[in-house]
């Protein structure tokens, strides 16, 4: 077993998801001892035992002062089997885009639930987002055990209900006190009627769902590299599938076709290379490639107008009136939607952009199926999208108003006299190139 | 329009990555993206081995042509002669254009940390000194080789930490980072530090050091030095102002550098690792993190946090 897990955690305030990541990494050794008296002498006025574990994590002078987690924390740990790159994310409702965020890079979700409670409107909200962002091996980790005497009844309950929540996932349930450390590392003799491994023999064993490795061959290019006269080589990184000097392939949103001469790294020319790696292709023909095209084999869309899942991480509210910028694999461009969001929505909208995408449905694809929403007037990543289909373009809303009437109603929504103008600004250049 | 090409059967993929190689080509994607979105980037070179990764990384991004940005080295004039001399040896081997900017006014008035204190002087000849290089450079995006596990509020760093017209960062307004999708936008006088090496560990730094034969600064390797032992620190005694204490004397001590900074500043520990995979044996055993001996951060509490927000790395 090799390789990079990358893991994210969720679970309603309060759970214990903080103290189980503190036990995880303090018992397979990734917090180091000065770190542990740092956190000791810091541990007065917190209820997680003699070493509050949630210190670890929180990093902020805000979170621990306020004794929640704001912001996603990032941890390392390794064991003998397998490196893991663990997104420590939120509980709070105000900070869902921070679930999102973890759960975009994710391979397996952990989430924990309070076996006094059960599944609650937080782990349906979680476990929703991290579905929607791909996740299809779940962890559902059932907290607190010990306040429950260990009841295999309530674990089968909660066990049950949450299967039907991420229905077609792959769960696996596990009974847990955080604190004291059952079935953390290894298997608890308090839950002789569970006979699955431990949390984290489980991460250290998971298979994952490697179909990306089998899908088409996509590279977004990132930069023409053209150090002399005789060489042209497009750099970037593989987003699926595999590729072999020599192979054909086709430049979008062109259409051109050519094939690959060869596949340049500093380690040497390689026969063959494949996701993730980050190189550079060299092609037969002198075909017209720059950055945001996409180099690919199989079928793949091209589209201005697409149906799209939005989580809105913006408190200002993602409005039809208004353009976006729209940044989707390496390409930047105008965009509009249909309908508003509010901050912490996520919804069903349809995207229209000002050229044409080249992209996959986000299930097929996460990399050349997802997008971001960027604010022009803050630059905030205000929203987070992830595709669902392409749309005919000819479809486009019967009631749209005239350009001009779009921008004075951008105009007129902006904050500030400089917004405004920025805005403005931005649109007549979407018109005029 | 759909654009549509003959459907082939995928193959069965039988590789993958290993994590170092992983971690490589995630890297090398966020330094591409870097120069493909920004019209000024420059690299922080701090002579450590984060930054000898950093480089090489660099190296492999743009191959076959060269790296398309300068270097610059904040030198506080009290880094450890051995990291003056690889610095302008190895800029010089790899052909790297080298910017090194001195906070010469703080110097001349006599600045250094037993007369100013560690925090006033890391103000001024760290963060005052290179967001005066930055502006003189009129760099939008600097790279440096921090990592999220070396400290707990680095562990709430984005890839791209955009930073306003003083350099400084503001924890509450991160921008949310999903997928590999880097947003590049900042408004005039502002700019963004990166750290491509996000998701590095200090095993893994070591490792691909090992695995590249990257040169490092011999620092890091075992042997017998002189140094004044104050408490559970070793200190390397090269500039005259740091002061031998009563009942304190010079020892021959093997040690090595964990971690590499300004010589008053920076512990030595007791080691005997004097190569690369030893190192990473002692690290696999190690109980103490890396910035244990580095003094500013623990100066006060939050301290990390705190140089951050005022314009740090």
């Amino acid at each position: 077993m090799s390789g990079l897990l990358r893991i994210c955690t969720a679970g309603s305030v309060d759970d214990g998801k903080s103290t189980l990541i503190g036990r995880l990494l303090y018992d397979s050794r990734g917090v180091y001892e000065d770190q542990v008296r740092s956190v000791r002498a810091a541990s007065r006025n917190r209820t997680a035992g003699p070493i509050d574990f949630s210190l670890f994590t929180d990093g902020l002078r805000a979170e621990r002062e306020q004794g929640i987690t704001i912001d996603v924390a990032y941890r390392y740990f390794a064991t003998a089997r397998r490196k893991f790159i663990l997104a420590d994310t939120p509980g709070h409702e105000q900070y869902t885009r921070n679930m999102a965020t973890g759960a975009s890079t994710a391979d397996v979700a952990i989430l924990l639930v309070d076996a006094r409670h059960g599944v609650r409107e937080q782990t349906e909200r979680h476990a929703r987002i991290a579905r929607l962002l791909g996740i299809s091996t779940f962890v559902l980790a059932v907290n607190k055990m010990d306040l429950v005497d260990f009841d295999r009844a309530v674990f089968d309950r909660i066990h049950g209900e949450f299967a039907r929540l991420v229905d077609g996932a792959a769960v696996h349930a596990i009974p847990l006190s955080a604190l004291d450390g059952d079935n953390v590392i290894a298997p608890s003799a308090r839950t002789p009627w569970f006979s699955g491994p431990s949390l984290l023999s489980y991460l250290e064993s998971v298979e994952l769902d490697r179909t990306s490795d089998n899908s088409a061959f996509r590279l977004p290019v990132q930069l023409v590299l053209r150090p002399t006269h005789d060489f042209r080589g497009y750099a970037g990184r593989i987003a699926s599938g595999r590729i072999r000097a020599g192979d054909t392939i086709t430049v979008w949103p062109s259409g051109l076709t050519t094939r690959i001469a060869r596949i340049v790294t500093w380690d040497g020319d390689l026969d063959e290379a494949f996701a993730p790696m980050s190189v550079t292709l060299a092609l037969e023909d002198e075909v017209d490639v720059s950055r945001g095209d996409v180099l690919a084999r199989g079928p793949i869309h091209v589209s201005r107008r697409f149906a799209a899942n939005v989580v809105w991480m913006d408190e200002r509210p993602l409005d039809p009136g208004r353009p976006y910028l729209l940044k989707h694999t390496t390409r930047t461009v105008a965009a509009e939607v249909d309908r508003p969001l509010k901050l912490n929505d996520i919804g069903p909208i349809t995207v229209t952009t000002a050229t044409p995408i080249v992209f996959d449905g986000y299930r097929d694809n996460r990399t050349t199926g997802s997008f971001v929403l960027i604010d022009p007037s803050t630059n905030f990543t205000a929203g987070a999208g992830m595709i669902a289909h392409a749309l005919d373009e000819q479809a486009e809303s019967s009631n749209q108003t005239s350009a001009s009437a779009r921008i004075a109603q951008a105009a007129r929504s902006a904050a500030t006299d400089a917004e405004a103008a920025e805005t403005v600004r931005l649109m007549l250049e979407e018109i005029l190139t | 329009m759909h654009g549509t090409f003959v459907d082939e059967p995928p193959a069965a993929a039988d590789v993958r990555l290993d994590h170092l190689r992983a971690l490589e080509a995630e890297s090398i994607h966020i330094i591409r993206e870097v120069v493909a979105e920004f019209e000024r980037p420059v690299m922080l070179y701090s002579i450590g081995k984060d930054s000898s990764v950093l480089l090489r990384l660099a190296q492999k991004a743009f191959h076959p042509a060269p790296i398309p940005f300068p270097l610059l080295h904040i030198d506080t004039t009290y880094k450890f002669r051995e990291m003056i001399e690889f610095r302008d040896r190895y800029a010089a081997e790899i052909g790297a254009r080298l910017i090194v900017h001195t906070n010469d006014e703080a110097i001349a008035d006599g600045t250094q940390p037993f007369a100013v204190g560690t925090q006033r002087c890391c103000g001024l000849l760290k963060t005052k000194a290179l967001l005066d290089a930055l502006q003189d450079g009129g760099f939008d995006a600097a790279f440096g080789g921090a990592r999220r596990d070396e400290e707990r509020s680095r562990a709430k760093e984005r890839i791209f930490s955009l930073r306003d017209a003083r350099g400084q960062w503001d924890p509450k307004r991160q921008r949310p980072e999903l997928w590999h999708l880097l947003n590049s936008r900042i408004r005039p006088g502002e700019s963004i530090r990166v750290f491509p090496l996000s998701n590095w560990t200090e095993i893994d730094v070591w490792h691909y050091i090992h695995a590249e034969q990257i040169p490092v600064v011999p620092l890091y390797f075992a042997k017998e030095r002189l140094v004044i032992v104050r408490g559970n620190s070793l200190i390397v005694p090269e500039q005259p102002f740091v002061p031998l204490h009563k009942d304190e004397r010079l020892e021959l001590v093997k040690c090595r550098m964990r971690s590499l900074g300004c010589s008053p500043c920076t512990g030595a520990v007791r080691s005997d690792a004097d190569t690369v995979p030893q190192i990473i044996e002692e690290l696999v055993a190690a109980r103490h993190s890396e910035r244990q001996l580095r003094i500013i951060d623990h100066d006060q509490d939050g301290s990390m946090e705190l140089k951050k927000r005022e314009g740090y790395f």
